[in-house]
């Protein structure tokens, strides 16, 4: 499954010096997928993109095709392209932006006429200010080539792409907050169902993609899709861009085919850990999935069969590495303040949760905290899971109660003393645990 | 070398105080001359071209509110009442997108305000060391500017940059990666402030 990865070769962020100017793109065969994507129907792009095993690379890694083939009737329908970026860990569409923005655009236009879509809006977050500017002016090279905002060549169909500046919320990234943020009210999450393919943005049928999914469209295009489904592991085919990221010597996002040993990613591609330290845990695809003990990762492969197995998630393919000096109660406790800051505040156990949740964990880091704490965390984020609108608190909850799970003993060494003076003997189950 | 990983112990999240009723207020100043706050004809222009892009105004809020604090540096009270009359929209409501979101500057910010991601791939590479030192060096806290208005500090979440942590962003523009602390203070020192 993994083998093979070393002469893989970069399909979307490939080294062209300057592929983001249109020139050098069309030399190196840019929009010809576009040109073969006209010539086929509808419906067969559809179900070549079912085919192909594509699943989405936004963090719920749901089948696009499958997604696609939900659309409703209702017209006018709208694409939007989700980079809001936000998750810690994650860095990988920046790079498309940055590297291969016409790939993306490519994608859009595919996309958009394989769905009778006329509107297509990229959300991108506003500190990306320099990324946003680099697709901007490749939508226009794109829109002064007849392309974008133009009949398509060879078909009477045309569209219109448009890039939305975010400003600054993680909850932008959550589908419907995106277009509650779209549409210009506050980016609260909608209660689903229904679903945004059939009410979305303005209420109309509405798909959302990540962008590194609406980049993998062109190439499942260009190989078909029984060739794109046979790169990397056949439950989660294609290329992946995986994130590398904390304690590693070479970071970076690297392209390589689905289905990549834990292992070698650190080791082989990453270079290891600084130092020659050896490796505590790894969250391998976003702050919001499972953190995974070293010892738990023996064989662990990047595709969700293998890593729902290990008890994780891929989320983005963004791992966050930390060798075995780290303090994963201080680094938790970072993310715990995070999940607070952005917690919209709309349901009650997410808002009341990830606020309870920091000052438990400042306790900790002042080494206030007593053994029957872990317990009441445990209890929090219970009440916290599968409870909410969206879902930012079971992603607020997950840190805490899997690093619990598997680092219970690094909880105890911050807890006070026994003979510490204040130190509560009464250790009771909390209800609910 | 282990990275110091001190989290200042407070919750504070910088452009909001929270109360002790533990209720969350946000702040919006006036801004000194409201005169000044007004949209020229370019303006004018290019806030019609937002409302081509989406089928109803309401959705030209957030590139205008964009437009309004580039233009007057953070949005005043005044400000955000001026878009939402061009807008034609409640001022509560446009009030209530500008409150949403951090990069929307409720209060005014110091000439170089810095952004320091703090969050996890930065803090295991020493996004803390460079954060704390601007605490300590200026006695600045999250969202708070120095007296002379030069320095404003933010402690910023993921900035989408962790392969090249510890990372900052300058005055919601560009970003400094692979920070180290050395290198930030030479930059300070370039721009007169160190
Ligand atoms: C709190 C939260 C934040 C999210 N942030 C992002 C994000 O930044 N980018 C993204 O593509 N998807 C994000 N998602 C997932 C989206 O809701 C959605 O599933 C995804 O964009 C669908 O695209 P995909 O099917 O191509 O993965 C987030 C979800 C939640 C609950
Ligand atoms: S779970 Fe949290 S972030 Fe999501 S809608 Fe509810 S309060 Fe908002
Ligand atoms: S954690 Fe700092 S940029 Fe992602």
């Amino acid at each position: 499954m993994q083998t093979g990865f070393e002469t893989y070769k970069p399909m979307i962020l490939n080294g062209t010096p300057d592929l983001h100017q249109i020139e050098v793109y069309e030399a190196e065969g840019g929009y010809e997928d576009l040109k073969k994507a006209l010539q086929i129907p509808r419906s067969e792009l559809v179900e070549s993109v079912k085919k192909s095993g594509l699943r989405g690379r936004g963090g719920a890694g749901f089948s696009t095709g499958m997604k696609w083939s939900f659309i409703g009737k209702d017209k006018p329908r709208y694409l939007i392209v989700n980079g809001d970026e936000s998750e810690p860990g994650s860095f990988k569409d920046r790079q498309i932006f940055e590297f291969n923005p016409h790939l993306l655009i490519e994608g859009c236009l595919i996309t958009a006429y394989a769905l009778e879509i006329k509107t297509c809006y990229i959300y991108i977050r506003g500190e990306y200010a320099k990324w946003i500017r680099i697709v901007e002016d490749a939508l226009a090279d794109s829109r002064k080539k007849g392309l974008v905002g133009k009949t398509l060549p060879g078909s009477d169909f045309s569209v219109e792409i448009y890039v939305h500046k975010g400003a600054g919320a993680y909850i932008c990234g959550e589908e419907s907050a995106l277009m509650n943020s779209i549409e210009g009210k506050r980016a609260y999450p909608r209660l689903k169902p229904p679903f945004p393919a059939v009410v979305g943005l303005w209420g109309k049928p509405t798909i959302i993609n990540n962008v590194e999914t609406i980049t993998n469209i062109p190439l499942i295009v260009r190989l078909g899709a029984e060739n794109y489904a046979k790169i990397g592991a056949p439950d989660h085919p294609g290329p992946m861009l995986y994130g590398l990221s904390g304690h590693i010597n070479k970071p970076g996002i690297y392209e390589l085919p689905s289905g990549m040993l834990i292992s070698d990613l650190i080791y082989k591609i990453g270079g290891g850990i600084p130092d020659g330290k050896k490796l505590k845990a790894v969250i391998p695809g976003g702050s919001s999935m499972p953190i995974l003990r070293a010892d738990m990762i023996d064989g662990v492969t990047m595709n969700a069969e293998s890593l729902k197995k290990a008890g994780t998630s891929i989320g983005t393919a963004g791992m966050i590495i930390m060798d075995e000096d780290t303090d994963i109660v201080e680094a938790v406790a970072r993310l715990t303040h995070f999940y607070h800051h952005e917690s919209c505040g709309q349901c009650t156990p997410c808002r009341e949760g990830t606020g309870w949740i920091e000052m438990i964990y400042q306790k900790f880091l002042r080494d206030e905290a007593e053994p029957r704490d872990i317990d009441l965390l445990l209890s929090i984020c219970k009440q916290m899971e599968m409870r909410t609108i969206c879902a930012l608190a079971d992603g607020a909850a997950w840190p805490v109660r899997f690093s619990i799970e598997r680092f219970r003993e690094e909880y105890e060494k911050h807890c006070k003393k026994p003979e510490s003076p204040g130190w509560n003997y009464k250790m009771r189950a909390v209800s609910g645990v | 070398m282990k990275p110091s990983l001190n989290i200042p112990h407070t919750s504070n999240h910088g452009d909001s105080q929270t109360m002790p009723e533990g209720l969350q207020v946000f702040e919006t100043q006036n801004t000194r001359n409201p005169s000044e706050i007004v949209f020229n004809d370019d303006d004018l222009a290019k806030i019609e071209e937002f409302k081509r892009r989406y089928p109803n105004q309401e959705a030209a809020v957030m590139p205008t509110l964009w437009l309004a604090q580039e233009k007057f540096g953070w949005l005043s009270q005044e400000s955000i009442e001026l878009v939402a009359d061009t807008l034609n929209m409640p001022h509560a409501d446009v009030f209530g997108v500008a409150s949403f979101y951090t990069m929307y500057f409720k209060k005014p910010k110091g000439k170089l305000h810095v952004a320091v991601c703090t969050n996890i791939s930065c803090q295991l590479c020493g996004g803390y060391e460079i954060y704390n030192f601007i605490r300590q060096t200026f006695g600045l806290e999250n969202g708070e500017v120095t007296g002379d208005g030069k320095l404003s500090l933010e402690e910023a979440e993921c900035l989408g940059s962790c392969g090249t942590a510890p990372v900052a962003q300058i005055n919601n523009g560009d970003y400094m990666e692979n920070l180290t602390l050395e290198k930030f203070k030479a930059f300070l020192k370039d721009k007169g402030i160190l």
